[in-house]
């Protein structure tokens, strides 16, 4: 029973993502990009962030076509657990494991900060340590957390209660509403842009990173 | 045989660049300017003669890989 933790060319967060959940009691192994399956007994996949193959085409456009994707793209639609952050949350999106679209931000900016978020939806694995209304903050990095979906598939949502956090205050990106994070309907593939994993430890701005991975535990 | 490839952003998607773009060319007193998009051009060399064939290919190429449809449109124009 583990976490495995994808790789790419470019992927940059695997190694806090390990630490965090060794943190927090878990073992996490690393997966290449080449595997075609993943290991036995994997309880969660996270593909955390970084630029994979460049972010050439578009964000995620080329990760999505590796063999891990398809074993990953296999496993959850079997009902596996999938978490993707900042590019794997792009990933997800181009692999239509989740809906949308992601666009550089409004303002053209690589926004690098602390984000202050508020959590929509803890009716999940996911967020169920933390509290609906609930204010946290974790931070984000990237140029392109710009998310787009049509009306159909806003009111679609919204309808299933995927939205799980929205961004707090002045939004960074236009995201559309100020979405920062979703889920898929079966409440079992969720994608946000912020990092949890670089809010492991109060000493270094914020530990509200814990509250959300711990959930991930104890599948 | 040649195929050009233009990607745009659907109507109703906002387009930073293009806004940026456009900012860009008042600042420097091309008022006329109306509007700007940026869209990417791709072009693909090659090696099949059948033009029909290539196209319905290419078609293939779009969807899974070269846009996104969930926000880009796409047109192709195939040359000897």
């Amino acid at each position: 029973m583990s976490i495995a933790i994808l790789r790419f060319p470019g992927t940059n967060c695997e190694f806090d993502m390990v630490y965090a959940f060794e943190k927090l009691g878990k073992q996490a192994s690393l997966v290449w990009h080449q595997d075609k399956e993943l290991p036995a007994g994997t309880t969660l996949v996270v593909i955390p962030g970084g630029f994979s193959y460049g972010d050439y085409l578009r964000s995620g456009a080329i990760a999505r076509f590796s063999p891990i994707m398809q074993a990953v793209v296999q496993y959850a639609q079997q009902g596996g657990f999938v978490l993707g952050i900042c590019n794997g949350f792009q990933i997800l999106l181009e692999s239509g494991l989740l809906p949308g679209a992601m666009q550089r931000n409004e303002n053209l900016h690589f926004v690098s900060q602390a984000q202050k978020l508020e959590v929509i939806s803890n009716a999940n694995e996911f967020l169920g340590h933390l509290r609906v209304g609930q204010i946290i903050t974790i931070p984000i990095a990237h140029a392109e957390g710009n998310y787009f979906i049509d009306q159909d598939g806003l009111e679609s949502l919204k309808t299933n209660d995927q939205i799980l956090l929205r961004y707090y205050g002045e939004n960074p990106n236009g995201s559309l509403e100020g979405i920062a994070g979703i889920c898929n309907k079966e409440k079992t593939v969720f994608g946000l842009m912020p990092h949890p994993e670089r809010a492991m430890e109060t000493l270094l701005g914020s530990g509200d990173g814990i509250a959300m991975l711990q959930g991930l535990c104890a599948l | 045989m040649t195929a050009h490839i233009i990607v745009t952003l659907k109507e109703g998607v906002l387009d930073p660049q293009g806004k940026a773009l456009h900012h860009a060319l008042h600042a420097l007193g091309f008022n006329e300017v109306l509007d700007a998009r940026v869209n990417k051009h791709i072009t693909l060399s090659l090696t099949g003669g059948d033009v029909a064939l290539e196209r319905a290919k290419v078609e293939q190429m779009c969807e899974t890989l070269i846009a996104n449809t969930v926000i880009e449109n796409y047109s192709i124009e195939i040359l000897p």
